[in-house]
Formats: C-alpha cells, structure tokens, sequence
C-alpha cells in the first residue's frame, strides 16, 4: 500500500469475501440471501413526499441539527416508542444515516487509546469505525449455545481497564438477536458501576416480532449516559436516503454537532423531508413490511432446521442466522460451493467477526419464491455435499 | 382476515403445499380453506393475470357507461344483471353519478364491440344511452405495475 495511506487506515482489513460479492454480481440467476437491505422499494407515500419538496424548490442547506420539524417529529416518536424523551432543540442531531451517527459519535468521545465494547457476531462496520476513530475495539463474544445473547456475565468477563464506551446493537445485525429487560438492566448497571458511555444502535428496533424492545437509554440512570442511534434505512425502507438521527444528553450531542457541521454540514433535505413523511405518514406500510418479515422468517428458519442446519427463531431483524457447523464444510467454504454449485449467495458468519464460525446469515427480507427456491437449491446442495448431515 | 385468503392476495404464486408450510397448515387444511372460501362465495376463482401488451392486437378492451332507466321493481338489478350474462361482459358495476352502469368488455375486434353495443346493449328495452370507450394502453394491470422496468443498482450483496 502506498507510503502516504495512514497507518490505521493501511491496517484495516479488506474483507476477503469482496471478491464473493463481484461473483454475485456477475452471475445472472443467482439467487441473493445475502442482501442487508429490505427489497422492498421505499413506500410511495414517501417517494412522492420527496419528489413534493424538490418540485417545490427545497434544494438548499438545512440547520446543522437537521430540519426543525423532523426533529420534533423524531422527539415525539423516539418519546413513543422507547420511552425516553429528547429536547428537539439540542438533544438531537439529524445524521446521514446511523453510519454517519455510529462515526460521528464514536469520533466525539474517543481518545485515541480509549478502548470500546461490542457484543460479536455484530454489523461489519463497529471495529473499524472504532479504529478510524483511534480507538482500541474490545470484542465481547457472544456464543451459538446462548442464541448468541449477549449476557452480563460476558460483559464482565471481557471489559478491561480503560474501556470507555460500550457499543450495543438489538435487535442483532446478523443474529437477530434482542435482549430482554432484566438483561438489559445488568447491562445498565456494569456500564454505570464502570462509568461507561453506551452507544445503542436501534435500527432494527421496529423490526422486533417477539417480545418488546427496550432501549437501554429508557432506563433509569442511562440516558444521561447513553447515545441512542436510529434511522429509517431499514424498518422504512430507505437505506438509498442514507437518514437517521442521533439522540442523547446536550453536551454529548453538541460535540457530535461540532464534527457534523464540519464534516458533513447537514443531512440531504430531499432525505429530511422524506423522513418526515415516514414519520408522519409511514407506520402503516412500514407494519405491512414488518409482518411479510415476519411470515418469511417463519418459513426460511423452518426449512433451514428441516435440512438439517440447526438455526435458532431471530427475535429481530430480517436475517437468520444457521448453524453449518455440521456439514463438516467450513461457513467460507460452504458459502463458496453453495454459490457455484447452486447459485445461492450467503454471508459466510465469520465476516461478522470469529463469533460467527460455523455460521451463515441469509436474509429473508425477499419474496416467498427466493426463499422457497433458494432452501430447495441448499437442501439439494447438503445433499450431494454432505451425506452426513440429517435433519 | 382469512390468513390462506390473505396470503393469495399478496400474488405470489404458492403450491397448496408451499401454502400449508408457510402458514403451518396441512395440505388438507389449506384445501378445506379454500373449499370455504368457493362454498361462501369469497373466492369467485382462479385466473391468470395476463400483460395486456401481450394481448395487444389479439383483443381489445372497452369500457362502456350505460345510462338506464329504472324499473318499478327491482330498480336496475334486472336490467344489470341481463346485460352481465353476455359472455363478452367482463365486469359490470351499478355506479353513481353521470351514468348508473360501467360496464368492462373484452373482445376480440373492435368490430365486435360496436355490434354487441349497437345491436345487443343499445337495443335493450331500458337503456337509454351508451357512451364507449376504448382502453389505449395499460400503465398498471390489477396491481401490477407496467412499463419498462427500472433496472436498480442495489447491490446483489451487501452487510
Ligand atoms: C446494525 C446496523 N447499523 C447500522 C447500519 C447502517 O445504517 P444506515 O443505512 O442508517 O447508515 C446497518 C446496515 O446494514 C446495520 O445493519
């Protein structure tokens, strides 16, 4: 790499499977479970809302923060939803995307050493966002026996002296993974009894099917600790718009405001007025989605457990999360097979960390008939593969 | 709502087996639903939706306001009802407002719409006057949007 790449950036890794991707890309009937995105196209409503403000000339520069009325339309809906109130004036600051919120944040309160948790298997972004930010990532292995629940204990386990912050993401990008309020109020209790800042990010938090969603900033003694991440991409269907918003204590959010103005300036507006439509307008197609999630996880993690991968019901988010530990195959060696041998695109589970070994994520925010083809082409695939493996 | 009914109205195109996995029923259970559905009378049938471009030049579908006069018993349901028995009557709706029926007809020539309208509809004791139309060119079929389709760039992967 060239001598004029910084250090930390020189070290991050280039995920191997970039390469598995273009083989995607290139194949004509492949059939894709490795999409992190709805396939739903954003609801029309919010199309045309978008299309509204640019025929009407909004095209300009917003406050830094983000338009006033999303951010009393996002203060009444975080206060609704999660239980926990923001003042629009300084307590929120509309992001471009919760990657935007996730750096700005991590950037606002690290010095360089400082060391953050993350629970892993977790979204690609964390550690090296972390890095970026010239911090020391300090992974929190969840386990396959535990359905991959994060867990006080293991919390505990894995803090070290000098972790400052703890990096929280429920429901679980790949596992699908929630946490339940008692849980949730251990975890509260180590982040306070260890002075830590947590950063939740929420954006699968709509996308709950089973049990409620509690955010970790709702509890008592945590919001003034804690930085609460959400956005439309997934839930909304909007990841194109690339919006979301960051919640949390004044001061805290005035020093994400100071890099964002200097950074990024301010949110697209288009994007901001199409959040404002979602937000007013877009619970009901955003509930249809949810319950077709829904009725497609039923059926992919069924058929995933009747040929034998064991997988667990995902409680959130729209990927589940196999075990192909006993194909006997390993999860990069699998996903590569499964793609030349029947066209079926898979993540292999290590890309979201070691935790992941042994794993697959597929997604099963597509139709019925991906879903039914793709599990026959695996089903056919485990059985010309692996003779061992039986349901 | 029926869960069996709901789902074939989302238009994927299920086997009663992918049905009965999908909802966790038996296939039994998946025809008895359907078997309910036919007998109540929710479920009228089963047909394809077809292109209309692909049956350009093979048919042509009008659409056609029927202005009639009510009668002393039965108001217009007789006279409706007479004009929906023709085979070529796809649909026929009481509407209010300018006209009181609208009427949807297929046929395979244009030819063959006027005669039905000159000498079957126009001649019926009862109707008072017909305004036709001819349908140019679809833009959405039943749901189904048409036109070119948007080539997207989502990538085939992603995290
Ligand atoms: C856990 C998690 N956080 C954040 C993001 C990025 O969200 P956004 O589109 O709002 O930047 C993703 C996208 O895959 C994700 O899975």
């Amino acid at each position: 790499m060239s001598r004029f790449v910084a250090k930390h950036v020189a070290g991050l890794p280039r995920s191997g499977i970039r390469d598995f991707f273009a083989i995607v890309a290139q194949m004509k009937d492949a059939i894709s479970l490795g999409i992190g995105e709805p396939d739903f196209v954003t609801p029309w409503g919010i199309r045309e809302a978008t299309i509204f403000a640019l025929e009407q000339g909004k095209t300009s520069y917003t406050d830094n923060r983000g338009l006033n009325a999303l951010r009393e339309e996002i203060a009444d809906y975080v206060a609704e939803l999660f239980d926990v109130s923001y003042d629009p004036e300084d307590e929120i600051l509309v992001t471009v995307g919760v990657s935007e919120a996730l750096d700005t944040a991590l950037r606002a309160i690290i010095n360089p050493g400082d060391k953050v948790m993350y629970h892993e298997p977790c979204y690609v972004s964390y550690s090296p966002s972390i890095t970026l930010a010239h911090g020391i990532a300090v992974p929190i292995i969840t386990k396959a026996e535990d359905a991959f629940a994060m867990t006080a204990e293991a919390l505990a386990e894995a803090w070290e002296p000098g972790c400052k912050a703890l990096l929280l993401n429920f429901p679980t990008n790949p596992t699908g993974g929630t946490v339940a309020r008692e849980t949730l109020q251990k975890i509260a209790a180590f982040a306070q009894e260890k002075d830590m800042i947590v950063i939740s990010d929420e954006i699968y938090s709509e996308l709950t099917y089973e049990g409620e969603h509690v955010s970790i900033a709702s509890l008592p003694g945590m919001r003034e600790r804690t930085l609460f991440l959400h956005g439309f991409s997934k839930a909304f269907a909007m990841t194109g718009f690339r919006i979301g918003y960051a919640c949390g204590p004044k001061d805290l959010i005035d020093a994400m405001m100071r890099i964002h103005q200097y950074g990024i300036l301010c949110a697209p507006i288009m994007s901001q007025e199409a959040a404002l439509e979602a937000l007013r307008h877009g619970q009901d197609d955003m509930l249809f989605m949810k319950e077709r999630y829904q009725q497609r996880r039923d059926c992919i993690v069924e058929r995933f457990n009747k040929m034998g991968l064991k997988c667990h019901k995902p409680k959130g988010a729209f990927y589940a999360f196999p075990s192909i530990a006993d194909t006997g195959m390993g999860e990069v060696d699998f996903a590569k097979a499964l793609l030349e041998q029947e066209k079926v695109a898979v993540v292999p589970g290590t890309a979201f960390g070691s935790g992941g070994k042994g794993f697959i994520r597929a997604s099963f925010a597509t139709s019925y008939d991906n879903i039914l083809k793709a599990t026959e082409r695996m089903e056919r695939f485990l059985e010309t593969r692996c003779q061992g493996v039986s349901a | 709502m029926n869960p069996v009914l709901k789902l074939i109205l989302e238009g994927e195109r299920l086997t009663t087996a992918q049905i009965g996995e999908v909802l966790n029923l038996s296939r039994q259970e998946v025809e008895a639903e359907y078997e309910k559905l036919k007998t109540e009378g929710v479920l009228l049938g089963w047909r394809p939706i077809l292109n209309p471009d692909f049956i350009a030049g093979k048919e042509v579908h009008a659409v056609i306001e029927v202005k009639i006069s009510p009668e002393r018993e039965g108001g217009f349901d007789r006279l409706a009802q007479r004009i929906s028995q023709f085979d070529h009557v796809e649909s026929c709706y009481l509407m209010s407002g300018g006209y009181d029926l609208l009427v949807f007809m297929r046929a395979d020539s244009l030819h063959h719409v006027a005669s039905y309208v000159f000498e079957r509809l126009s001649t019926l004791p009862g109707v008072l006057s017909t305004a036709t139309h001819f349908m140019l060119r679809a833009y959405k079929e039943q749901g189904y949007l048409l036109g070119e389709e948007t080539l997207t760039d989502k990538p085939s992967m992603s995290f």
